[in-house]
C-alpha cells in the first residue's frame, strides 16, 4: 500500500490557501442531498456537525453521553494556543509552528502543523463570536499566560474550564443546527462498526444504549471524532467511558493505525491513593507557571516539606533546564519526576510523588491573586486529598493523559479508507511524538470548525457516491457481527469483573509500556497481553440482557477492544528502537539522560495494517520531510 | 468502613422501582462515592446480578453526567460539588446512606439511577446561544469587555447541566439552569443581538417540556455543584419582562 499523504508542495506559508482554491465545491443547493455521519460531540466532532450543518448538509451526530455537551472535551482545563501576538512578546504563526514541529519531537508533517498555526488565529476569533467568556485584562482585552514548550505567552483561557467553555460555544452552535434541522442528534450511541460498500466509507452501526437495538445508519461520508485512547492504561486523565472501540473497529475494516505508541504522560496529576481509584485527576499544567517542583536533595527524607530548609531541596527543573525550569514540556517534566522517585527521592506515603509549591508565588502574589488563577484547581486537589495546598506544597506524579497515535490520516484528514475522515485526538496527525500543551483543543477545533468543511466538499464533488441504504448486504453483514460480538460477551459468564481485568491490563501497560520503554519489557507486555486476552473470554463476568441499558455490557465490549489494540500498542513500542517525545527507549538515550532519537532510521510516521486479532499487523511508512523546521537535539536547557 | 446502603432499582422506564438493601464493606475514607459504588458493582457482577445502573463520566465534577440524591440531597452533603467529587471520609463506619435517582416529570427514569435529561439539550437548541456561522468572525481583540462583566458572564458559563436545581426544587423548576445561560450571554456584547428572542423561545421550551415554575425557595443554589447564585434567576425574570414588552 503506498501513503499518499497529500502535502501540497510550494512555500509552506501558501500551502493551505492554494490546496483550498484546488479543492473542488460542492454546489450550495446540492449540499442538503449528502448525508455526513459524525461520531463524536467533543470539541472535533462538535465544532465539525455545526459548521458542516451551518453549510447546509444533512448532518447525524452521535455521542456516547445523554447530551453532547458531556464529551471529555468539556475536562480541559488550561488552554488554547493561539498565534495572535496579542501580548507583543514576539510570536508569530511561524513561531507557533516551529514550537509544536520541535515540542513534538520531529515526528509530525509539516505541512499539517503549519496549518494549524495559520488557523489558530481563527480559531479564537470564532470562539470570542460565540460569547465564549475568556479571561481578559483590566482593558477589556484578552489575556494570555504560557504554557510548557513556548517561551512566549500565547495560551488563551477562561479561568480552569478553557475546555469546558470552548466546547459549550460548539456545543451551542451544534444545537443551533439542531433546532435548524440540517443537524439530527443521536446521544447514547455506541458505534460498533464501520460499513464499507464498494470500498467506501457508507456507514456505522451503533448500539442504541438505552435499549440495547442495533441500529443501521447511511451517508455518503464518516467522520470519526471519537477522542483518544487513553484508559487502555486503565488510570488516566480521561473519562471513565473513553474508548478505542469506534477507532478500533474501522482498524479491523482497513483504516490504519499510525504511531499508537506516541502516549503522552501529563506530569501534574494528584497521586494514586488506592486500588479502588477509577481515575487520576489531572492538575492544569498552568500551575507550573508559579508553582516550583522540588523534592528532597536526601534520598528517603521523610520530614514534612516545611521542615526542609531551602538548601536541602533539589528544584530538579530549574537546576537542569535553566531557561525553560519548570516550563519545560510535559515529556521531559515528566521523565524527571520518575528519575527522581526511581533515585528513592519520592515524597508522599507511596514516595511516588514530587512537591509543586506556591509558597514563593503567594509570597510574590499574593492569596487572592493565585486563588483568582487557580482557585477551583486549588478546591478540587483539597476535594480529592483532604490537603489545603495554600499551605502545604501539592504533591504531583505523571499519569496517561493524551495520546498522540490515532488513525493514519493525510492532510485532507482522510484515512486510507475513502471517506472515512478522523479528527481531533482520534486522529494521529499534528503533534508528532510529543504534544504541546493547549495544542489539543486548537487542533479539534480547527479540525472541525476551518479544515473538514473544505476537505469533505472536495471529497464529496470528485467521488462517485451511488445511493446506498440499510438494506445493503454490507450493513447486513456488519450489524449482525456486532449483535455477535455481544452474544459472545454474555455468553462466557465467568467468574472475573470487568473492571479487574482492565486493571490488569492498565498494570501491564503501565509498567511496561509507560513512561520509559526498554526492549525486554516490551517484550514482556506481548507476552502478557494474549493471555490477559484469553482470560477475559474465558472468565469474565458480563451480567444482565442485551435489550436494555447495561453498562457492564458497554464496559466489558470496550475492554474486550483494549485486550486488542494493547498488542498493536507495544508493538509499534517496540518496533520503534529510538525514544522521541512520549516514546522513551532506555537503550536510546543522550549520555545525560534526555531522549535520542535516530533520525536516520525512524524519520518515518508507523501506520499499521491490521492482520488479525493476535497475528502481526503490517507496518506501512510514512517518511517525513523537513524543509523548514530543521531537526536537531530537542534542548530545553 | 462498613456502610448499609439503600439503593433505588427500577429495570426499566415503565416499571415500578423500590430501594433495595445492600451492604458496602471495606470501603475507605480515600474512595469517591462513586468508587465505592463501582466496588459494590464488581461485588453484583462476580456473582452474575445486574450491576447498578448510575452515570458518570469525567469523574471531576466538570460534564455534569452524574447526579445522585444522596440521603435526600442531589449530589449529596457537602457544598459545591458534584457526586463524583464527593469522598467517603464525609461519612461514618455505620452509616446507612439511601441513594436516589433525580426525581423530576421532565427527567423520566432510565433505569435504576439514571434519568433521561434531553430536555435541558432542547431548551439550549430553542435559543441558547449567539448565531454566528463559523466564517467571518471579527478579531478577537475587535470589542473589549470589561474584565467585572466578562468575570460575571463566566461565573454564569460555569453551569455544568447536571440537572442537580431541578431536583431540589418542588416544583421541578428549570429556572436555574436556563437563567444561567441567559446571564451568561445576556451579559456580553455578542449576546444583545438575540436578547429578547433567547429568553422568550427559552422559556417557552421549558413550559413545554414540563419543568414547573419558580418560587424562590433557593433550593437550587444551595445543592448547585457550580455554587451558580439565584441572582441569575432575577436577572432571567428581568430579561423576561423587557422582552415581553418589547416583542
Ligand atoms: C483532564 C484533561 C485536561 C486537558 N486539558 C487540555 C488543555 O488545557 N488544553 C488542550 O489543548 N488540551 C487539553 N486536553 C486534551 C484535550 O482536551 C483533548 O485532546 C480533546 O478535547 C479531545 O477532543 P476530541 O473532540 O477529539 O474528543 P473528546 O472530547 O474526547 O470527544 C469524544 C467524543 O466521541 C464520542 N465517542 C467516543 N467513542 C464513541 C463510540 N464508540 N461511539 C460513539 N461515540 C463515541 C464521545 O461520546 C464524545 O462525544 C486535556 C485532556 C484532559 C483529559
Ligand atoms: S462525572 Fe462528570 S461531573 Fe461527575
Amino acid at each position: 500500500m503506498k501513503l499518499d499523504a497529500k502535502s501540497p508542495s510550494g512555500p509552506i506559508a501558501g500551502r493551505w490557501d492554494r490546496h483550498k482554491f484546488e479543492m473542488k465545491l460542492v454546489n450550495p443547493a446540492n449540499k442538503r442531498k449528502y448525508t455526513l455521519i459524525v461520531v463524536g460531540t467533543g470539541l472535533a466532532g462538535a465544532s465539525a456537525a455545526a459548521s458542516l450543518g451551518e453549510l447546509g448538509y444533512n448532518v447525524l451526530n452521535f455521542c456516547i453521553q445523554d447530551s453532547p455537551r458531556r464529551a471529555h472535551s468539556i475536562a480541559a482545563q488550561g488552554g488554547i494556543n493561539a498565534a495572535k501576538n496579542y501580548q507583543n512578546d514576539g510570536d508569530s504563526v511561524y513561531r507557533l509552528f516551529y514550537d509544536t514541529v520541535k515540542g513534538g519531537d520531529y515526528r509530525s508533517r509539516e505541512s499539517n502543523v503549519y496549518r494549524l498555526a495559520q488557523l489558530s488565529v481563527n480559531i479564537i476569533d470564532q470562539c470570542v463570536a460565540q460569547g465564549v467568556p475568556f479571561a481578559r485584562e483590566y482593558g477589556g482585552l484578552l489575556d494570555n499566560r504560557s504554557f510548557g514548550g513556548a517561551q512566549v505567552s500565547r495560551t488563551f483561557y477562561a479561568r480552569g474550564q478553557t475546555g469546558q467553555q470552548l466546547l459549550l460555544g460548539a456545543y451551542q452552535s451544534l444545537m443551533r443546527q439542531v433546532h435548524e434541522k440540517t443537524v439530527t442528534l443521536f446521544p447514547r450511541r455506541e458505534m460498533l462498526d464501520l460499513v464499507l460498500v464498494d470500498g467506501k466509507a457508507r456507514g456505522i452501526i451503533v448500539r442504541n444504549l438505552t435499549n440495547g437495538k442495533i441500529e443501521r445508519y447511511a451517508g455518503d461520508a464518516v467522520i470519526l471524532a471519537t477522542g483518544g485512547y487513553g484508559t487502555a492504561y486503565y488510570l488516566s486523565t480521561n473519562a471513565v467511558n473513553a474508548n478505542v472501540t469506534a477507532a478500533w473497529r474501522a482498524h479491523k475494516r482497513g483504516a490504519l493505525f499510525a504511531n499508537p505508541c506516541y502516549t503522552q504522560i501529563h506530569p501534574t496529576c494528584i497521586p494514586v491513593s488506592g486500588e479502588h481509584q477509577s481515575k487520576l485527576t489531572l492538575m492544569s499544567e498552568s500551575l507550573r507557571n508559579d508553582g516550583r517542583v522540588w523534592v528532597p536533595k536526601k534520598k528517603g527524607d521523610a520530614r514534612p516539606p516545611a521542615q526542609i530548609p531551602e538548601a536541602e531541596r533539589d528544584y530538579y527543573l530549574e537546576r537542569k533546564y535553566p531557561s525553560f525550569g519548570n516550563l519545560v514540556p510535559r515529556d521531559v517534566a515528566s521523565r524527571n519526576a520518575k528519575q527522581v522517585c526511581d533515585e528513592g527521592r519520592g515524597v508522599g506515603d507511596s514516595r511516588l510523588s514530587v512537591y509543586l509549591d506556591f509558597t514563593d508565588a503567594i509570597k510574590r502574589l499574593g492569596v487572592d491573586e493565585v486563588k483568582e488563577k487557580y482557585g477551583n484547581l486549588f478546591h478540587m486537589y483539597k476535594k480529592i486529598t483532604d490537603e489545603d495546598a495554600y499551605r502545604v506544597p501539592m504533591r504531583i506524579y505523571p499519569a496517561i493523559h493524551y495520546t498522540m497515535g490515532g488513525l493514519w490520516v493525510d492532510y485532507n484528514l482522510m484515512s486510507n479508507v475513502p471517506g472515512l475522515h478522523v479528527l481531533g485526538e482520534a486522529n494521529f496527525s499534528d503533534h508528532g511524538a510529543n504534544r504541546l500543551g493547549a495544542s489539543a483543543l486548537m487542533q479539534g477545533l480547527a479540525d472541525g470548525y476551518f479544515v473538514i468543511p473544505y476537505t469533505i466538499g472536495h471529497y464529496l464533488a470528485s467521488s462517485p457516491l451511488p445511493k446506498v441504504t440499510t438494506d445493503h448486504d454490507a450493513f447486513k453483514q456488519a450489524a449482525d457481527n456486532a449483535q455477535q460480538g455481544i452474544n459472545r460477551l454474555l455468553a462466557v459468564k465467568g467468574h472475573r469483573g470487568i473492571r479487574e481485568i482492565h486493571r490488569e491490563l492498565g498494570r501491564i501497560l503501565w509498567d511496561d509500556v509507560g513512561m520509559a520503554r526498554t526492549e525486554a519489557s516490551l517484550k514482556r507486555a506481548l507476552a502478557a497481553i494474549p493471555g490477559l486476552r484469553d482470560e477475559f473470554w474465558h472468565s469474565v463476568s458480563v451480567p444482565g440482557s442485551p435489550d436494555n441499558l447495561n453498562q457492564s455490557l458497554e464496559y466489558a465490549g470496550r475492554v474486550a477492544d483494549y485486550l486488542e489494540f494493547a498488542e498493536l500498542l507495544a508493538f509499534d513500542a517496540l518496533d520503534r528502537r529510538e525514544s522521541c517525545g512520549g516514546h522513551f527507549r532506555e537503550e536510546s538515550q543522550t549520555p545525560d539522560g534526555e531522549a535520542l532519537r535516530d533520525d536516520a532510521n525512524f524519520t518515518y510516521v508507523a501506520a499499521w495494517e491490521f492482520k488479525g486479532v493476535g497475528r502481526q499487523p503490517e507496518l506501512h511508512k510514512e517518511p517525513l520531510e523537513f524543509e523548514e523546521v530543521h531537526p536537531t537535539q530537542r534542548s530545553y536547557k | 468502613m462498613r456502610l448499609t446502603l439503600k439503593i433505588w432499582r427500577q429495570a426499566g422506564p415503565n416499571v415500578a422501582g423500590r430501594l433495595v438493601v445492600y451492604a458496602a464493606d471495606h470501603v475507605s475514607p480515600d474512595m469517591s462515592f462513586l468508587e465505592m459504588l463501582d466496588v459494590v458493582n464488581e461485588g453484583l457482577i462476580k456473582k452474575g446480578e445486574d450491576a447498578i445502573a448510575f452515570d458518570s463520566d469525567c469523574r471531576e465534577g466538570i460534564c455534569g453526567m452524574c447526579g445522585l440524591v444522596v440521603n435526600g440531597i442531589p449530589h449529596g452533603p457537602d457544598r459545591g460539588t458534584t457526586v463524583c467529587q464527593l469522598h467517603m471520609r464525609r461519612f461514618k463506619d455505620g452509616d446507612t446512606i439511601t441513594i436516589e435517582p433525580w426525581r423530576a416529570k421532565a427527567f423520566p427514569v432510565v433505569k435504576d439511577l439514571v434519568v433521561d435529561r434531553s430536555a435541558f439539550d432542547r431548551i439550549i437548541a430553542a435559543g441558547g446561544y449567539v448565531s454566528v456561522n463559523c466564517g467571518g468572525a471579527p478579531d478577537g481583540n475587535a470589542i473589549p469587555i470589561s474584565k467585572d462583566v466578562s468575570e460575571l458572564a463566566m461565573d454564569s458559563a460555569a453551569c455544568i447541566g447536571c440537572g442537580a436545581c431541578v431536583a431540589a426544587c418542588k416544583n421541578a423548576s428549570a429556572h436555574l439552569f436556563m437563567s444561567a445561560k441567559i446571564s451568561h450571554l445576556a451579559l456580553l456584547p455578542q449576546g444583545q443581538v438575540e436578547r429578547a428572542r433567547r429568553v422568550v423561545q427559552m422559556v417557552t421550551q421549558a413550559d413545554a417540556e414540563g419543568f414547573g415554575s419558580c418560587s424562590n425557595e433557593g433550593e437550587c443554589e444551595a445543592v448547585c455543584p457550580k455554587e451558580i447564585p439565584i441572582s441569575n434567576i432575577a436577572r432571567m425574570t428581568r430579561e423576561y419582562l423587557r422582552a415581553v414588552v418589547r416583542i
